[in-house]
């Protein structure tokens, strides 16, 4: 019992200093990263005075009151519909349609976010599918191998984007909903990234090891299922970060000419007919935000799948 | 011997039956479901050059032999789509035959040629600009430790945001012309660039930089001499996945409001009047500039990089022939 607090007390500054260490390498990280930012800020605003001077100092003449260089860079940093609107304009938008609008009107960026993150993650998951199975393919058979692999690798030279209102309107007039429209779009972008890096993965395994399930006398779908999946699986998760982006861009960009009423894309598109800046900045933030956080979503599930594999992370 | 011969019997007899199929599709007679003989041998023939495409894999032999197994599958694709579509009498404006899109192309060249070099201009001023800034950018990062530690966190969540949507923002600054495409490009290339270069400089085996020291060699000998040569896989990488990400974004730039002409408006407004041939057509015209962009890239990169071991001839694999089981 005496010895308790004394061992706590031992314990204590060791602790104390560990975590002092990891928050100065913490600190020593984000310092540069901060300074960069504050940088970007400060040239940011520095933009905006330039940007939106010229329709400012009309306005300003136009009161017939002297102005000095103060009132200049204040009425940059608030017009309504600027060139370029300053960050904390963006901040302001982004907070009043994410946290004042009802999350289910039009109004809210919440609304469109949800519209955009389902069709990418649907997409994801197809072009996942997709991916798998054409590099087991791949994998499996010469033919595909020698036939269909360079034409995988060609496809990548291709703008599929530029097909992405086209094959929005024609699922359209076949009635499926914009949701499995924009998704196939999303599958088609994501499927690349997949596939190439399963194909990899899936020959990862070494000979030797080959040839020791071939002495156990196991089957195809047994190497497959033992031996090459698990081995595929970080090549799985890198491809599958690519794709998730890529996804992600292609719900964006399905959106855009279908006169679609719903989503990021379709909101950055009005945006850009209204001449509403800050509305578009405002997309563009929730997309950002969107797309780092299913990197992040994506990775975290690599972690999970490596403790559960019990591979070293 | 008698193998070769077999496989050289196969080709004609795809051939002919490619032939048969191709003018039975195109000429007049019944459809659908009224021509199950025309879909009982257009699954024979999948099934043969299935065969023969197999027997090719196994040839060992020049360059231009291991090219014809992907040829003939591109061919068979094409074949294969052409008959299903118009057997079947699939509406053009779902998915129109290879031979609507070849017309359509023929037809309208007069159009989608200006529309090319339109958007092929504001895709290559974007991707010279924003490869080349990305590339100087890195180099400067490079000499300073704390730009390049404060710049790669935000370069790689720049990766994860989806860059293309700056589009119409910069519309509205540059106008509807190519510069704003242009500059859409530049922006989306900056990053893959910057990312690969400083990956490629910091790629050097540890031994080469120490013999660089031990030389007593300067920052800018050890950059010219070891570190950038050492790197140009890496932007020769940057600027292959630039090359089709510049094309992309344009013609995504271009649905944001363009002159009259360019690829990506051409198939906004085609789209609209359901002329889904044309669409198909310039989207065929934007594939084959990419590739070719594409390839001029590897072209060059096979040029400069010889000496990387991806382009040493391959050892001589000690694997046993594989057993088909």
């Amino acid at each position: 019992m005496a010895t308790e607090p004394h061992a706590a007390g031992a314990a204590a500054p060791t602790a104390a200093l560990r975590g002092r260490t990891v928050l100065a390498e913490a600190w020593q990280k984000a310092c540069p990263v901060l300074g960069v930012v504050l940088a970007l800020l400060v040239l940011w605003y520095a933009g905006a005075v330039a940007l939106n001077g010229r329709r400012v100092t009309e306005q300003l003449d136009g009161l017939g009151e002297r102005w000095g260089v103060r009132e200049l860079a204040l009425a940059a940093w608030s017009m309504e519909r600027p060139v370029l609107p300053a960050p904390h304009q963006i901040a302001q938008g982004y907070w009043q349609s994410v946290f004042e609008a009802p999350p289910d009107s039009p109004r809210s960026l919440v609304f469109h976010a949800g519209v955009t993150l389902s069709a990418t993650v649907l997409g994801f998951a197809l072009g996942m599918i997709l991916g798998v199975v054409l590099a087991i393919g791949v994998v499996h058979s010469r033919v595909l191998d020698r036939g269909l692999l360079p034409w995988i690798i060609a496809s990548q030279t291709i703008p599929i984007l530029a097909i992405a209102p086209m094959v929005v309107v024609v699922l359209g007039s076949l009635g499926l909903p914009p949701l499995a429209s924009k998704s196939v779009i999303s599958m088609y972008l994501c499927f690349f990234p997949v596939a190439v890096g399963m194909v990899k993965g899936l020959r990862s395994p070494e000979v030797l090891q080959l040839d020791l399930l071939h002495t156990y006398g196991a089957s195809r779908v047994q190497v497959l299922l033992k031996l090459r999946l698990p081995a595929a699986v970080p090549f799985l998760f890198a491809s599958a970060k690519v794709a998730i982006t890529a996804s992600l861009v292609g719900a964006i960009v399905g959106e855009l000419p279908t006169g679609a009423q719903a989503g990021l894309g379709a909101r950055l598109l009005s945006g850009s007919y209204f001449g509403q800046t800050i509305q578009i900045w405002s997309a563009l933030l929730m997309a950002s935000l969107l797309g780092v956080l299913l990197v992040a979503a994506v990775s975290l599930a690599q972690r999970l799948v490596g403790r559960v594999m019990g591979t070293p992370a | 011997m008698s193998g070769r011969r077999a496989t050289v019997l196969g080709f004609l007899l795809l051939a002919a039956l490619a032939w048969w199929m191709l003018a039975r599709v195109l000429g007049p007679g019944p459809r659908g479901t009224g021509a199950p003989g025309l879909w009982t041998v257009l699954a024979l023939w999948a099934l043969l050059l299935w065969v023969v495409l197999d027997r090719l894999a196994t040839l060992r032999g020049p360059r231009a032999l291991r090219l014809l197994a992907p040829g003939l599958f591109g061919l068979a694709l094409l074949l294969v789509w052409e008959v299903l579509v118009v057997g079947w009498e699939v509406p053009k404006v779902m998915l129109p035959a290879p031979h609507q899109v070849l017309l359509a192309l023929a037809a309208r060249w007069e159009v989608l040629w200006p529309d090319l070099k339109q958007t092929a201009a504001a895709v290559l001023a974007g991707w010279v600009a924003g490869c080349s800034t990305g590339f100087l950018t890195a180099l400067v990062a490079d000499r300073f430790g704390v730009l390049r530690r404060g710049l790669l966190p935000l370069a790689g969540l720049a990766g994860a945001m989806p860059i293309v949507g700056i589009a119409p923002i910069l519309v509205m600054w540059f106008g509807f012309d190519w510069q704003s495409k242009a500059a859409v490009a530049a922006v989306v290339t900056f990053f893959p660039m910057l990312v690969n270069t400083l990956a490629g400089l910091a790629a050097t085996e540890p031994m080469y930089r120490d013999l660089m020291r031990t030389y007593a060699a300067s920052h800018l000998a050890t950059l010219t001499k070891l570190r950038l040569p050492s790197a140009l896989p890496f932007v020769f990488n940057a600027l292959k996945i630039n090359s089709t990400l510049a094309l992309i974004s344009a013609i995504v730039a271009e649905f944001f409001g363009s002159p009259i002409y360019g690829l990506g408006f051409r198939i906004s407004a085609e789209v609209a009047r359901m002329n889904v041939d044309v669409v198909w057509a310039a989207i065929a015209l934007a594939a084959l500039a990419g590739s070719l962009f594409y390839g001029l890239i590897a072209l060059l990169e096979r040029r400069l990089t010889s000496w990387h071991q991806s382009y040493l001839p391959e050892v001589v694999s000690t694997q046993p022939p594989r057993t088909t089981q």
